[in-house]
């Protein structure tokens, strides 16, 4: 079966694992993507906020965020053929109170203290940058560098251009099991098929934690549902990402016009999630929620139209941070999973620098704080 | 049960037809060619097709058009219209305020 052969298998066609396939083959490897699903990017990657985001990133996380920002969203869309809609006009974190200003400024040093271009503004400032918001916001960090993109069209993208290329898709193709083959992994089981490479690459979101089970590694994440509305087009208002202090929603306006926004009801951990296995649908009180919060902030937008809600997981890492890279018990996989609901703006730099992880060997950004082999048993 | 599809299989050439610029959808003002272009592009679902070019995502969430839409992604995939599986329809089922939808609880 010369023809599920490849230097490199990747588990997974989301964005994570689009975007490792494109890089891979551009620098001349084999590469066959797997995916469980009908469609390309059906998870969390489709379903998010489309935040590109550094402020509020975890300093073990940051390296990649930033140099994602820098090196590589901004020529992007040039580089797939696909406008993916990237913007990178700031994001501001708002607030109304002095609750909310303690939190703000905590945020704001710690992201200093990594060296991010983040700073504190007064009502002025924020009025200066975004007239729309309500009066009664009084404080907000600002860090101008950071921004938005179309999620589905960015994962569809890079499908698209790694497809070009020559990486070979398969959907509708769910992996059960990977295998040694004297001590090196190499081979990937499907319901029907086997798979062969010198490298698996384990990008199933959440479900990576069963599939790697097959090979005894076990990522500590749990899952949980966040979810997402998306008003009708509205007239051009403004192009940052917008947050708040206590996390009432975040979201932006779109090129087309409409605004998306995500938020949670809080209660997510224990809700009862209706939907059919791996389509999860939405809790009745959470869209209600996040509109509340919303008109919060944005009391003009009350009268826009809600055309559509949805839900995704995220997949969440015990310590809120993804696991990547080599794991040293399994010589020739690379895990990358566990996003814990940031993984979209960070996506390209992760599939460009994985690729280079299979290549080089090494990583030119440091990931070092995101390997799998830090969890420990606290005494 | 989902079928195992090999996207590189060779659906041959984009060739240029001459309605390809009527349009088909017509909130987001899509064009047959535009969804013609988008298979080429390895878009081969009502969802891809739907997320790639924001076809049946306006106002009328698709009631008009998607029955077109599907017509034409099955001809240039050569398969019958009845296997592609629509989009997931999303709620609310109308356009709701944000005040309206808001307000669950009083
Ligand atoms: C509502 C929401 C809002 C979010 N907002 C943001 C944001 O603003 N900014 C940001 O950076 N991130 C955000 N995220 C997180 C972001 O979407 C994810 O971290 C990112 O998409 C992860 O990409 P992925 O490729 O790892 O996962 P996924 O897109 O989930 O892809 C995993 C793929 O693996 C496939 N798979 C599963 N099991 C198998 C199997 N057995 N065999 C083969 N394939 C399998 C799945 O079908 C899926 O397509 C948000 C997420 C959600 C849900």
């Amino acid at each position: 079966m010369s023809t599920n052969k490849a230097d490199v298998i990747v588990v997974g066609g989301g964005i994570i694992g689009c975007a490792t396939s494109y890089y891979l083959r551009k620098r001349g490897k084999s590469v066959i993507v797997l995916e469980a699903s009908d469609n390309i990017g059906n998870g969390g990657s489709s379903r998010n906020g489309g935040g590109v985001r550094q402020s509020g990133r975890d300093p073990r996380e940051l390296p990649l965020a930033m140099y994602g920002i820098k090196e590589l969203w901004p020529e992007l869309s040039k580089e797939l053929g696909v406008d993916c809609e990237y913007h990178k006009d700031g994001n501001l974190r708002l607030g109304k109170n002095e609750k909310h200003k303690e939190i703000l400024q905590g945020l704001t040093d710690r992201a200093v203290a990594c060296g991010l271009d983040v700073r504190m503004i007064d009502a002025d400032e924020i009025k200066e940058i975004n007239p729309y918001l309500s009066d009664e916001v009084t404080c907000a960090s600002w860090c101008p560098t950071d921004g938005h993109a179309n999620p589905m069209v960015t994962t569809l993208a890079f499908y698209k251009k790694a497809r070009e290329i020559g990486v070979r898709f398969f959907t509708g193709e769910k992996v059960t099991k990977l295998r040694k083959i004297k001590g090196k992994l190499r081979e990937v089981y499907t319901e029907e098929n086997v798979y062969e490479g010198d490298y698996v690459v384990v990008a199933a979101g959440y479900e990576s934690r069963e599939i790697l089970g097959t090979v005894g590694v076990d990522v500590p994440m749990h899952q949980e549902l966040c979810e997402c509305l998306v008003t009708e087009a509205e007239p051009h208002m403004f192009d940052q990402m917008l947050g708040t202090a206590e996390a009432d929603f975040y979201g932006h306006q779109s090129d087309h016009g409409s605004f998306v926004f995500g938020g949670m009801s809080g209660l997510e951990l224990n809700n009862k999630d209706t939907g059919p296995k791996n389509s999860p649908s939405n809790a009745s009180i959470t869209s209600p929620c996040i509109c509340r919060g919303i008109m919060k902030y944005f009391p003009a937008l009350e009268n826009a139209k809600i055309v559509r809600t949805w839900a995704g997981y995220l997949d969440i890492c015990q310590d809120g941070v993804p696991v990547l890279g080599f794991v040293d018990e399994v010589p020739g996989l690379v895990v990358a999973c566990a996003f814990s609901g940031h993984g979209f703006g960070i996506a390209p730099a992760v599939g460009e620098q994985l690729a280079k992880l299979i290549i080089d060997g090494v990583t030119s950004v440091d990931i070092s704080g995101l390997r799998y082999g830090r969890f420990k048993a606290k005494i | 049960m989902s079928e195992v599809i090999d996207r590189s299989i060779d659906i041959g050439e984009f060739i240029p037809q001459p309605d390809d610029d009527m349009i088909i959808c017509r909130c987001e003002e899509i064009t047959k060619g535009e969804i013609r272009r988008a298979v080429h592009d390895g878009m081969w679902t009502m969802t891809e097709i739907r997320r790639y070019l924001r076809t049946g995502m306006g106002l009328c969430q698709g009631q008009t058009c998607s029955r077109l839409v599907k017509g034409i992604v099955a001809r240039e995939l050569a398969i019958n219209p009845n296997e592609l599986e629509p989009a997931t329809a999303r709620s609310p089922m109308r356009p709701t305020e944000m005040k309206v939808l808001g307000k669950e609880v009083s």
